[in-house]
């Protein structure tokens, strides 16, 4: 049994410890925002993040992150609401939307990291999140729409 | 013919007297098991800093175990030595040790008993602890919790199953005595090279050992294999780009990673963690001062950084680069921003830059867990993701874009040993 938060919440699940978290997330806990995709960390769908920060869940054993904060889209912001959410739709960013929370739990580290993201930086940092309809442009545009919002809010912190 | 053999006989039986005599020691007396409360809080507490710097713990802890109950089983080139139970259990731990007995096992290497103990327990390097210190290390081991267990037999071949030969170990290559301060340097330094080459033992792992087991006294730090792992050279032959000084050591002991160099790993992560983490500012500083006097980083010039080629990981046709951009990148990218421990640069991190490709390959395979590196911050293992064919092409292609250095030889077989090694760490 390995204990941690879950979007806020303590949770224990009884899933051996070399069961990827992406499971136990989805299939123990019930949260099916956070999907599976290659399984083996190269296309990113998985994307949660671990203590603030983005892990591919699919290759990270629910062992390791024992005690450890987890977030999945569904914690992201509890009103579904947060600038890159709010972002998303008004970029119309998603075409079939599979890859989309990994998407965007990814861009949120990204703006944590860089507030104010080069296409350089943009390209290098959401390389490893594959999405299959190309809708790599309005993804780009809709994380440029929320980083001036996220500067926002951490100045405001 | 017979005279002369008689003579050799005399010679030999005299020799042989003379080598008893030397390894030879008296058993001490066993005493009551002192009472915890016959040591002040004040005693205790300097005692738990002291054996955090030098992470006792570590290896009189087996994997799953109770604290200093012994068991850790340390693969050395001769067979596996167990470490003992040093909790103050009367049966199987030190419980009936007086300190007289302990003050002897760890400045000489001669057990309770009278039994000539292995150098795998560090006394070469703790016969220059203090008095004072070694006092306060007795307060705290005594009043730990007394556990009862029994470490396993140690699987020493024969002759190293012989305790009785280490006294001519001792012989060719033990120097008792306390340290020794060197006046020509401030007490800082004295500090820190009291700390580090006395209970911190770095040279334990960091400097290279002889066909016996012994450190080169020739090859102080110069960097050595412990554990699948490299210990790096702490001396001016360290490979990393950028030189490690004296603020760089100390965040890195402090904190578990450097943003110009990279994170700790492998054993490292345990020592910094659970051992140098209960020394104070002072002493990791004073350590940081020995060692940036010692890798002579204060007059060394940084190799120019050599230019990440970050474009290049976006090139459509080279499938290597693919390798790094998809799995890599959305971590390890840092652009223009000055170098973020949270973010390690390849281009810095000393793995890449080390002449033996094994840090990195192991980290490729295992990642970094909240216990290593920066505390909460972890890396997924890749060894379930990549062959060993991508891990290959992934250090060459590193190794060609990020440092200046030529590659690695024979990565097929290296990565293909690691990935079958036992995890020790």
């Amino acid at each position: 049994m390995t204990s941690f938060l879950l979007n806020g919440s303590a949770v224990s699940p009884v899933s051996p410890e070399d069961t990827p978290l992406l499971w136990v997330v989805r299939d123990e806990l019930g949260l099916k925002g956070t999907k599976f995709g290659c399984g083996i960390g190269e296309c990113g769908a998985c994307t949660v993040h671990v203590n603030g920060r983005a892990q591919r869940s699919c290759i990270t054993p629910v062992g390791a992150v024992a005690g450890a904060s987890i977030t999945t889209i569904e914690g992201l912001d509890p009103a579904g609401q947060h600038p890159l959410q709010r972002a998303w739709i008004a970029a119309q960013a998603p075409q079939c939307g599979y890859c989309q929370s990994g998407q965007i739990m990814q861009a949120a580290t990204l703006l944590n990291d860089f507030p104010d993201p080069s296409p350089e930086d943009i390209s290098a940092v959401m390389a490893g999140n594959l999405c299959r309809c190309m809708a790599y442009l309005r993804i780009r545009a809709a994380i440029l729409m929320a980083a001036p919002h996220l500067r926002q809010a951490s100045i405001n912190e | 013919m017979f005279r002369i053999a008689s003579i050799f006989a005399g010679l030999i039986a005299v020799g042989l007297s003379v080598f008893f005599w030397l390894a030879w020691y008296p058993a001490i007396g066993i005493i009551p098991v002192p009472a915890a409360n016959s040591f002040s809080a004040n005693l205790v507490e300097q005692g738990a800093a002291l054996a955090g710097a030098g992470d006792c713990a570590v290896c009189h802890t087996a994997a799953s175990g109770k604290p200093y109950a012994g068991g850790y089983g340390l693969a050395t080139p001769f067979g596996i030595i167990y470490s003992p139970n040093i909790t103050p259990d009367a049966q199987t731990g030190i419980g009936g040790w007086s300190e007289t007995a302990f003050d002897r096992a760890m400045h000489l290497g001669i057990s309770r008993d009278g039994t000539q103990l292995y150098p795998a327990f560090p006394y070469d390097h703790f016969t220059k602890i203090s008095p004072p210190d070694l006092h306060a290390l007795y307060a705290y081991l005594m009043t730990r919790q007394p556990v009862s267990a029994t470490a396993p037999q140690n699987t020493l071949p024969f002759p190293f199953d012989i305790r009785y030969l280490q006294a001519g170990w001792k012989l060719l290559y033990f120097h008792a005595g306390a340290y020794q301060a060197v006046p020509s340097e401030s007490a800082t330094w004295n500090r820190g090279a009291y700390l580090a080459t006395g209970l911190g033992h770095c040279g334990g792992c960091h400097t290279p050992r002889n066909a016996l087991g012994a450190e080169e006294a020739s090859q102080t730090y110069a960097g050595a294999a412990v554990d699948s792992w490299t210990a790096p050279a702490l001396t001016a032959a360290n490979p990393s780009p950028l030189p490690w000084t004296q603020a760089d050591i100390f965040s890195y002991l402090r904190t578990g990673a450097s943003a110009r160099h990279g994170a700790a790993a492998g054993p490292m992560s345990a020592v910094i963690h659970t051992g140098l983490a209960q020394l104070p500012d002072s002493d990791l500083g004073a350590m940081a001062v020995y060692f940036a006097a010692h890798n002579g980083s204060a007059t060394a010039k940084a190799s120019a950084p050599h230019a990440a080629t970050e474009a290049g990981d976006q090139q459509l046709m080279d499938t290597d680069a693919h390798l790094y951009a998809n799995a890599c990148a959305s971590c390890h990218y840092s652009g223009n921003q000055a170098p973020r421990a949270i973010r390690p640069d390849l281009a810095l991190v000393s793995a890449l830059w080390l002449p033996d490709p094994s840090n990195f390959i192991l980290t490729v395979l295992r990642g970094a867990g909240m216990q290593d590196g920066i505390p909460g911050v972890m890396m997924p293992g890749f060894g379930g993701a990549m062959s060993d064919d991508e891990i290959v092409r992934l250090a060459n292609y590193l190794r060609r874009t990020r440092t200046n250095l030529p590659p690695w030889p024979d990565l097929s077989q290296k990565v293909a040993a690691l990935r079958g090694a036992g995890n020790h760490s």
